[in-house]
């Protein structure tokens, strides 16, 4: 087990930057998830730290060693991919031992390091089949039985639950924090989906055009985003944006939205508001009462997002 | 513009096929039938007529009557050519030769492609490309600059290979690694990217990733690649017929024409004889590989 770290990270292909320099700490035994729309370098960051691709600048640190230059192998990693990348001619025992074999492990060793990760699993009875006699849920439980058996360092999942229906998707993500409770591996997992972020991760990383737009946890992320991206990234329904402008009504700092809907700040708070052009509500945070002549919003300030 | 619909009550309606999908299937069966038929006989009817010819006598062979019939069976063209050392010689040559250039051919074309598809390296494709490119230059372009090197080569360092049989061990490759390569380029490009990935990080080297890996998930590839080697290497014609002259050197198909034909003379009962022995082994090794084969060539279709 070891802590992650990235200073700097650069991936750049040709021309393009996917990766524009990002840190990043990840403790020991914590769950961190990058998410981001498609093409945001999430994947990229997390096949860095697992050697997979080199880096262009910066550098990656597993367990206060730099490995820049260590090939994947002697990273000490274990790594789950979206399409589970089981070999298809070995039985699901022999998938989860292939890394131990390759690096001659005591038989013993193996088979209790396979049946404990089985059982850990559920999948004892489907230890002698081949993945292509598995069912998606199944092949995914075997791709992470492979991690875990090698006791590794990290964990890094990319995408690991984009190919299962919508059920077992829920399904899995309570089995892959069940896992991480268990074994306590340092975990990066990479998603495009939120909602999975939000409810597996320590903290989550948001990432947007190869660059962090916010750490922090799953609370912070949705009271307190830190930009107008990563607002409008979490949270389901999404949040609102209404242009507005701040006025001084009769000594009172008052939000105006529109010539006849406005309303006051606190006066404890409204210092921090000076300037602001625009706010934010969550849509959960409104009530609107129609029959009368102006919405009337009940919003907390601590709920809104103001962007400078 | 103005727009109006124009319905014509007198416009003749067209009229409704119900089942027509069942009726263009069993129309596309019966020209598939009929066209299938077709190119069986055709293919199969110069077996048969060499298997027809081969029970017969030479002075059947010359009579004039039905050519497509056997008034007076024997095996006497069988029994005189395997025991007569000339054609199991032939037989043997053309074994060993075909063994070994299948040997030779995997132990190149799967490292090769195995480099080529998944090792990115600078120019990898291109040199891929060029792989190809070889295999499109015919033989009988080559054989006549590969003899004067050959030649050459002997008059340099006075190592005769002109008329050795070993000779075809280094010519019968430069046909098959190039295709091949080819189609193990094809048929491991379409193993997923995280598979080996997957191995990498589960500690294999590139070497491991091959054998353990890539070959096994390839297997029906490799089977397809190793069944077209043996095939060009045991039908190989051009070759030794300019390389080797030696009677005990040759191999069945030149042996056969060279020895069987004297002159003017047609000895055609042996010639068939040796003809449908020559055609068994690829047959059986068809016969046992044929649904690898196919899947082997489909894999090969669909990639690039």
């Amino acid at each position: 087990m070891a802590d992650v770290t990235l200073r700097k990270v650069v991936k750049r292909y040709d021309e393009v930057e996917a990766v524009r320099g990002i840190d990043l700490d990840i403790a020991d035994h914590e769950f961190v998830v990058l998410v981001g729309p498609s093409g945001c370098g999430k994947s990229t960051t997390l096949r860095m730290i697992a050697g997979l691709e080199d880096i262009s600048d910066g550098d990656i640190m597993i367990g206060g060693d730099v490995v820049n230059d260590v090939p994947p192998k002697d990273r000490d990693i274990a790594m789950v991919f979206q399409n589970y990348a089981l070999y298809p001619h070995m039985t699901v025992a022999e998938n989860m031992s292939f890394g131990l074999r390759l690096k001659r492990y005591p038989k013993a060793e193996i088979k209790s390091r396979v049946d404990e990760a089985a059982r850990m699993l559920d999948i004892v009875e489907l230890v002698d089949r081949k993945p292509k006699q598995l069912s998606g849920g199944q092949r995914q439980r075997v791709a992470m039985g492979r991690a875990i058996v090698r006791n590794p360092k990290v964990f890094l999942f990319d995408e690991p639950l984009s190919n299962l229906d919508a059920k077992l998707r829920v399904q899995m993500r309570i089995e892959i924090k069940k896992v991480h409770q268990k074994v306590r591996t340092t975990t990066v997992y990479v998603t495009h989906d939120q909602v999975e972020a939000m409810t597996l991760a320590d903290r989550v990383v948001v990432m947007n055009h190869g660059r962090i737009e916010q750490i922090g946890t799953p609370n912070e992320l949705y009271h307190k985003p830190a930009t107008k991206f990563v607002a409008s990234f979490i949270g389901s329904p999404a949040m609102n944006f209404i242009p507005c402008r701040l006025e001084d009504l009769a000594g009172k700092l008052h939000v105006r939205l529109t010539d006849r809907i406005a309303f006051p700040l606190p006066p404890a708070r409204a210092a921090r508001y000076q300037g602001v052009p625009r706010t934010s509500p969550r849509p959960n945070s409104m009530q609107s009462r129609a029959w009368r002549p102006s919405i009337r919003c009940s919003m907390s300030p601590s709920r809104w997002e103001w962007r400078r | 513009m103005t727009s109006t619909v124009v319905i014509d009550k007198a416009a003749p309606t067209r009229k409704v096929k119900y089942g027509s999908m069942s009726r263009d299937r069993t129309w596309a069966l019966r020209w598939s039938y009929f066209f299938l038929t077709l190119f069986a006989a055709f293919s199969l009817l110069p077996p048969l007529y060499m298997l027809i010819t081969s029970l017969k006598s030479s002075a059947e062979i010359s009579a004039a009557t039905n050519p497509w019939w056997v008034f007076h069976p024997t095996l006497s063209n069988y029994i005189e050519l395997l025991t007569s050392n000339q054609f199991l010689r032939f037989f043997w040559n053309s074994a060993w030769v075909s063994i070994i250039v299948v040997t030779i051919t995997m132990l190149i074309s799967v490292p090769a492609a195995f480099a080529l598809a998944r090792m990115k390296f600078w120019g990898s494709a291109t040199l891929a490309t060029g792989v190809f490119l070889t295999y499109l230059v015919p033989d009988t372009l080559l054989f006549l600059p590969l003899f004067k090197m050959f030649a050459a080569f002997g008059d340099w360092t006075g190592i005769q290979l002109i008329n050795r049989w070993y000779v075809l061990l280094i010519l019968y490759p430069t046909l098959t690694v190039p295709f091949c390569t080819w189609i193990m380029i094809g048929y491991f490009a379409s193993i997923p990217k995280e598979l080996d990935e997957a191995a990498i990080i589960d500690g294999a080297s590139w070497f491991q990733t091959l054998t353990r890996i890539f070959i096994p998930v390839a297997l029906p590839g490799l089977i397809a690649a190793t069944i077209f080697a043996f095939t060009v290497s045991w039908a190989q014609f051009l070759y030794p017929l300019v390389f080797t002259t030696s009677t005990d050197q040759l191999v069945m198909p030149v042996g056969i024409i060279t020895t069987l034909i004297k002159g003017d003379v047609f000895a055609w009962g042996q010639i068939m004889t040796g003809a449908l022995l020559g055609a068994a082994p690829p047959l059986i090794i068809y016969a046992f590989l044929m649904d690898y084969y196919i899947a082997g060539l489909t894999a090969g279709a669909t990639k690039g």
